[in-house]
């Protein structure tokens, strides 16, 4: 997979200037980077060095701290069942091995035709709509093996891509860095790293 | 059931000071927001009071931190070294205890209600740049801020001399990417700077003294500061007595789990009992299937659970923390007669186990070891001696297994880990020894890892 | 330490704790001791391992706290020793062998492993873990040098702070969370770091190890001494450890003036050399068919007559080259030697050094760099010459107490640190410096206090009066500022103050290679030294060493210019002597024997005295005690070296006699045209030096030779990255792969002295100021 293709990295120069010290851009950038290739690929995670003036080792240290990075392709579609105490309570779990058996794959697995990866996950605040479930990160509240079996169709017939994009594209919309962006606290901060 | 809840009305309740707008279809639009009496208090503030006085009606709210901490914003504010610049205002929307949602809807439903707050904040301790940071997870919470934000600078309300005063601020979305204990402040910093998400030690790295670049920092949770607003319209002292003198206003408590009707309410704060939401018809409306309660969780999973002898103790800090547990995020959690306790022990801490950091010996070490012990007896492999090895190892990373709790580790998610051992295994034996006698649950507890009997190892 | 102590109480005791100290270096100073594994005094404390609790009683009563992030205040209370404190420790213990695996009999770190040894003194006994222990694939090359245990890290963060906070290279790295946390490198992209070794010594169990020592010994058979790396002229203090008579290990000791207890990779691996089966084991004479087999007998006496007859035919046919690869004693001895027959023509520096004077203007220490707010970079890449002073200007950046001020044709390792970095082309450095010198910015930023100039050969293909004249300038602007020389061979400073100098004009390396060229030179002595490798003029070399009539060679190896020798002498090397070396700032500190020299080899001072007797004009040196004491008595700088007892643990500085002060005088080269490119030549940490080629571990570390242009410049000849090229000077034409560099100033042509291939020497001309050449495709 690949570098950030310039339309990204003018994003990622956008992102960086909002912050008072590069790194800081981190993990935007690496969000940025999934939803370009749908994984963060190690040129992507070189790329990102580069642009924050880290080493790769620096920028792979950090990437693989959160779980919602990648570091190869998974489905189109990942579908996390939380399985955490108010989900427990009222049937995650039946849910999760309903699941298992419909995909045919293991929580953590993913689909031969990569459409679905499966996981589950730890509470993903919607406690009070238990069983909850996401699909990249968009939710299901009280899910029934019913209702978990019409989304694998409508996934599958393409009738909640409205609704869902594939994995990696998080927030849809961005932070303009509108003209009348101050930039009083960076310039602040560089006098303070001057000192 | 207990009757005395089953007709409306006869609970205590307050005004719907943050969650008003939720039923409004388009309450988290601008205009929505400003149809609805929004940034009204923002004006009020740059146009006719100094930074002071905002921060004076803030400390006159007495409003606790809803992050969990439960620590007087007010007070927190007082802290800020004077004349140290650059400062920062850090928002944590990292909303990750479990059972807890609430900043979710907030963020989701009432951005601008937050970025008001955020404003306000920001003014009242003269900071110029405040960070946003949202849970990695919560794409529609991460969309509705983002739109939020640019109209927010579209109309100046934030930006520079916003609404025309001498005020700038600027606001920076970012977001996290699936890690709990990123919603530790010092964790949320180090995140915040690229780093990986492990806390600081503190002392020395106290955020109001050296936090993000270590400059001085405020963190603050996003129900704290949506409450801002209507403390700067009404004044502090009307949002005080809301609620009781020691859990002042109103406060957002999500109650799921067992109950008939799992929901978020506003409730005023300190008076309600934890009977009235579980029971009341305006609340839950009752045990599911017309049960009992056998345990609850009053504050999230890192908490002491509570019993039914606990049923109607308000939800107040001081009477609370008395009992030995806490309000902390306001997740209330039921566990009826139904509920195989070694099971939901082993899920949280299963939980403490995924999420440590590893920073730290004792809780990477500590909450994996006692995870695989629990799983072991889950598994029907459990020995007698176990239980004394639970409390062993619980033992080395909080000294004395109490409460508040002390701890060897670096933060205080290794010992949360030990709260659920605690309170199962101590109010709870009979159902370990059985598993460790039987490998499988007491009769007439569901056996929810093991779904129509299989053994399936989870 | 002047500054006023602070009284706390230790387990009962009170004691006097350094202001700003932690509680847990006071605990040791008070002799109680506290258990840690992530603390390391030459690190930010970070409180990972939670290890180091101590009990102190604060305002709501006694509290454990982590001894290593807690400082000492007036009146502190602190217990060691409580229950609760015992309880945690053995808590924290317990879980960290936990996962830990059980094979200390077959891992390099048993016997000498703070995890083993705390286990037996605070442990709980046997392991309560019956669960699955992690498992990690066992161990992994992380780099050429240093192989990762996964199962056995305790995730300390040490080696990965030392790489980031000390070494700024930050490549090795914490990756995932949790229990499954781990040290890694990113993908394809090895721990290549100068500094490397470090990680290894500072492992607080056996997860990182390094190749050159695996399997080799075990702790309880090794023998060890304090000695002094003499690789290079910072002289990092080092024990030297050997198992059945060989060299098995070098560890960094740490010492405040010099190297914090770091050294590079170089200086820790390069005892391997000193085991190798190339070292010569006995003299060697040329006879018909070559240099063969000799007894010292023979080969002395075959030396003394060659010497005799050249000095009958007059002192100035004979001359020596080298000795800064010894000790003091050694150079004095010859030095001494020198004198008695009269040979003035004597220098231990290869035309590649400076004039002495600069040790005889006001000197600066080591320390002076972490003390001045000014540090005056007119010297070769630190980070490449002498590793360890890079991490300590490096460390002065970082922790702001210094700016460095860098002068440079292309970007050194201290280029990111450095306050202001200017380029500089070949043979303009002082009218540069003159001329920036005029700002107010450097003005105001020189007058804040005491200034170190650090001075070495920036280029060796530039004449050295270019430095001489730069620092000139600088001391013209600064005249309160003081000299660091940063001169790279092990004890040139010994050599040349013990008098292995040029005591007539026309006494240098350079013109004795001339004088012998155009054969001048009856008798050629080589001490430790090999022109035809390391003069930078190749051509001159070469017609040098044919020219000498005789060539006597002491040497540990066979080199290029002593196997031209009628006779070799086998030297005895580093570890197998006794003696003093002195660092580049004037340290005096001794090097250990630690194993009998190789074959018959013995030290060059005893082969002086032996040579002197055999010319008949003895010396009166017998021992080793001999010579040390006559240097100390007979050269003033010497003297201090008389403390027997520092010289053996910091080390002492030298007097510097007489200061001389450097006229300005106003050179400067002409531009070179625009067809062309300057050239600067400079030394890499790895390159053809024989103490890098015979260490196995280290040969292959060195880079093939290349020519390194800006990229514009490569674009303008009209070539891609990394094809062939012509490079022509005034001497020669040489075929190099050419690669671009941003690092390089645009107009310049930077290659590395002495790598592997391709010999830049051919092209340098030592009579000519500096070197212009045509870059050409073929
Ligand atoms: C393990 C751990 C997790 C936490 N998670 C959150 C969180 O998700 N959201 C939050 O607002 N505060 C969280 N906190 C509390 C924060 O550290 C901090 O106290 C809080 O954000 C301060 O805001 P407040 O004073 O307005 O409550 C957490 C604390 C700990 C120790
Ligand atoms: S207690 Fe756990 S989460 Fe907190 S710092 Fe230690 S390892 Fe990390
Ligand atoms: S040495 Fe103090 S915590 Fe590790």
């Amino acid at each position: 997979m690949s570098r950030l293709n310039d339309a990204n990295i003018t994003i990622a120069k956008e992102i960086i200037a909002r912050f008072p010290r590069p790194k800081s851009a981190m993990i935007p950038l690496l969000h940025l980077a999934q939803e370009q290739d749908g994984h963060v690929s190690n040129k992507a995670m070189v790329h990102i060095g580069e642009l924050l003036g880290v080493t790769p080792a620096d920028v792979y240290g950090t990437a693989s701290f959160y779980e919602m990075f990648k570091f190869e392709p998974i489905g189109k579609y990942c579908i996390n069942i939380c399985t955490n105490i108010s989900c427990h309570l009222v049937g995650s779990w039946n849910l999760l091995h309903h699941a298992e058996d419909r995909l045919g794959v293991k929580a953590g697995g993913t689909t031969a035709d990569g459409m679905f990866t499966l996981e589950d996950v730890e509470c993903i605040a919607a406690c009070t709509e238990a069983p909850a479930i996401q699909v990249n990160y968009r939710y299901r509240y009280q899910v029934t093996p019913a209702n978990f079996d019409q989304l694998i169709d409508d996934l599958r017939s393409g009738r909640a891509d409205e609704e869902i994009p594939p994995f990696g594209t998080l927030s849809r919309v961005r932070q303009r860095t509108s003209e009348s962006w101050s930039n009083y606290g960076i310039e602040a901060q560089a006098i303070v790293d001057e000192r | 059931m207990n009757t005395e809840y089953s007709t409306p009305g006869q609970v205590p309740t307050g005004p719907r000071l943050i969650t008003g707008r939720f039923d409004i279809s388009d309450g988290y639009t601008y205009d929505g927001y400003v149809r609805t009496g929004g940034y009204v208090a923002l004006r009020k503030a740059l146009s006719s009071m100094t930074p002071k006085q905002v921060h004076d009606e803030v400390r006159a709210a007495e409003i606790q931190g809803r992050g969990g901490a439960g620590f007087m914003a007010g007070t927190k504010w007082g802290f800020l070294p004077a004349d140290v610049h650059p400062r920062y205002l850090v928002v944590n929307g990292d909303e990750s205890e479990p059972g807890t949602y609430k900043d979710r809807l907030l963020m989701e439903l009432d951005p601008h209600q937050l970025i008001e707050g955020i404003v306000l904040a920001s003014f009242a301790v003269n900071a110029a740049h405040a960070f946003l940071y949202v849970r990695g997870e919560m794409a529609l919470a991460q969309e509705r801020l983002a739109e939020a934000i640019n109209d927010a600078y579209a109309h100046n309300m934030a930006g520079r001399n916003i609404c025309g005063s001498q005020f700038s601020l600027d606001i920076t979305l970012t977001w996290g990417a699936g890690a709990y204990i990123v919603g530790e402040e010092t964790a949320l910093i180090e995140s915040l700077e690229g780093e990986r998400g492990m806390p600081r030690l503190k002392p020395p790295y106290f955020p109001a003294v050296k936090g993000l670049y270590m400059q001085p920092t405020i963190v603050n949770n996003v129900e704290t500061l949506a409450n801002l607003p209507a403390i700067i319209n009404d004044g502090g002292g009307a949002f005080k007595i809301l609620g009781a003198p020691t859990s002042t206003g109103m406060r957002m408590f999500s109650v799921s789990g067992h109950v008939n009707r799992p929901g978020v309410f506003e409730v005023p704060n300190g008076v309600t009992t934890f009977r009235m939401l579980f029971e009341a018809p305006e609340y839950c409306g009752g045990v599911r299937n017309g049960g009992t309660v056998k345990a609850f969780i009053p504050g999230g999973v890192s908490a002491m659970w509570f019993f039914d002898e606990h049923l109607d103790m308000a939800l107040d800090k001081p009477t609370v923390d008395k009992a030995g547990s806490m309000l902390g995020s306001g997740a209330i959690v039921a566990m009826d007669q139904t509920t195989d306790m070694v099971a939901a022990c082993w899920r949280i801490v299963r939980f403490f186990a995924r999420e440590s950091c590893g920073k730290c010996t004792p809780c990477r070490e500590g909450t994996t070891w006692l995870e695989q012990v629990l799983r072991r007896i889950l598994d029907g492999q459990g020995r007698p001696q176990d239980i004394d090895l639970l409390f062993e190892i619980s033992e080395s990373i909080s000294p004395g297994i109490a409460w508040p709790p002390l701890q060897t580790t670096i933060c205080p998610l290794g010992p949360s880990a030990v709260s659920p051992i605690a309170s199962a295994v101590r109010r709870f034996r009979n159902e370990f020894d059985h598993y460790i006698a039987h490998g499988r649950p007491i009769d007439g507890v569901d056996d929810v890892l093991h779904p129509e009997g299989s053994r399936v190892h989870v | 330490m002047s500054k006023k102590t602070l009284s706390i109480t230790i387990d009962g005791k009170t004691h006097q704790a350094q202001p700003g100290q932690l509680v847990i270096d006071a605990c040791q100073d008070a002799g109680s001791y506290v258990p840690f594994f992530c603390y390391h005094p030459r690190m930010t404390p970070v409180g990972m391992c939670r290890q180091c609790f101590v009990e102190i009683e604060g305002p709501r009563g006694p509290m454990m706290v982590v001894s290593c992030m807690t400082p000492v205040v007036e009146g502190q209370v602190v217990r060691t020793t409580t229950d609760g404190v015992k309880r945690a420790q053995q808590g924290v213990l317990e879980l960290l062998l936990a996962n830990h695996p059980l094979d200390c009999p077959v891992c390099d770190k048993g016997g000498e492993c703070p995890l083993q040894d705390q286990a037996f003194s605070h442990g709980p006994g046997e392991s309560r873990f019956v669960e699955e222990k992690r498992h990690f694939e066992k161990p992994i090359p992380i780099s050429d040098l240093v192989y990762l245990d996964r199962e056995r890290c305790i995730l300390c963060d040490r080696c990965t702070r030392f790489a980031d906070e000390v070494a700024g290279d930050p490549l090795i790295t914490f990756v995932s969370r949790g229990s499954n946390t781990q040290v890694l490198t990113f993908p394809d992209e090895p721990f290549s770091s100068y500094f490397s070794g470090n990680t290894v010594q500072i492992c607080p169990v056996g997860a990182l190890t390094a190749k050159p020592y695996r399997f080799k010994a075990r702790p309880w058979d090794l023998d060890q001494e304090e000695s002094t790396c003499t690789t290079c002229s910072v002289g990092c203090r080092t024990v030297v450890q050997s198992s059945r008579d060989e060299l098995v290990r070098y560890q960094g000791v740490d010492i405040d003036p010099v190297n914090w207890g770091w050294l590079c990779d170089k200086g820790r691996f390069n005892f391997e050399s000193v085991n190798s089966a190339e070292r010569l084991t006995t003299p060697l004479i040329k006879g018909e068919s070559g240099l063969a087999d000799s007894s010292w007998a023979v080969a002395l006496d075959v030396a003394a007559r060659m010497l005799r007859t050249a000095l009958a035919i007059g002192p100035e046919s004979v001359a020596i080259i080298g000795g800064a690869r010894g000790t003091n004693e050694d150079a004095f001895a010859w030095a001494k030697l020198a004198d008695v027959l009269g040979i003035n023509q004597r220098d231990a520096q290869l035309a590649d050094g400076l004039p002495p004077e600069i040790f005889s203007l006001p000197q600066a220490t080591i320390d002076d760099i972490n003390r001045a707010p000014t540090i005056i970079l007119l010297a070769p890449d630190l980070k490449e010459e002498l590793p360890v002073l890079y991490l300590r200007a490096r460390h002065a950046a970082q922790k702001r107490t210094a700016r460095i001020i860098e002068f440079t044709a292309h970007n050194s390792g201290l280029t990111p640190y450095a306050w202001r970095s200017i380029q500089t082309e070949g043979g303009k450095l002082a009218a540069v410096i003159r001329q920036v010198g005029t700002t107010t910015e450097i003005s105001d930023q020189l007058s804040r206090g005491d200034v170190v100039v650090i001075v070495g050969r920036m280029n060796l293909a530039e004449s050295p009066e270019f430095v001489v004249n730069a620092l000139a300038e600088v001391l013209h602007l600064a005249p309160h500022a003081r000299v660091l020389p940063a001169l790279r061979r092990g004890n040139v400073r010994g050599a040349i103050t013990a008098g292995l100098t040029p005591q007539s004009d026309a006494g240098g390396t350079a013109d004795i290679l001339a004088a012998a060229a155009s054969g001048k030179i009856e008798c050629l002595i080589l001490l430790g030294s090999d022109p035809l490798a390391d003069v930078p003029d190749a051509d001159l070399a070469r017609r040098g060493i044919a020219g000498a009539r005789n060539i006597i060679a002491i040497d540990t190896f066979l080199t290029a210019s002593s196997s031209q020798a009628d006779v070799v002498l086998p030297a005895a090397a580093y570890g197998e002597k006794v003696g003093t070396t002195t660092n580049l700032e004037g340290r005096i500190s001794n090097v250990a024997q630690k194993i009998t020299p190789t074959g018959t080899s013995r030290p060059d001072w005893m082969i002086a005295a032996e040579l002197s007797i055999a010319v008949g004009k003895d010396l009166g040196i017998s021992s080793y005690a001999d010579v040390h004491q006559m240097l100390i008595d007979s050269v003033p700088s010497f003297a201090p070296a008389s403390d027997e007892k520092s010289v053996r643990h910091d080390g002492v500085l030298m007097h510097h006699p007489h200061p001389v002060s450097l006229a300005r005088s106003d050179s400067s080269v002409a531009d070179h045209n625009s067809f062309k490119h300057r050239l600067v030549v400079s030394r890499k940490l790895y390159d053809g030096a024989q103490g890098t080629v015979n260490s196995p571990s280290l040969v292959s570390l060195a880079d093939d030779a290349g020519v390194y242009v800006h990229p514009l410049d490569r674009a303008r000849i009209g070539v891609h990255n990394g094809v062939d090229v012509k490079v022509t000077s005034n001497r020669a034409t040489l075929v190099l792969p050419l690669h671009e560099s941003q690092d390089v100033m645009i107009g310049t042509a930077w290659i590395p002295f002495n790598q592997t291939g391709t010999d830049v020497r051919e092209l340098l001309d030592l009579s000519e100021d500096v070197c212009d050449v045509r870059i050409e495709h073929i």
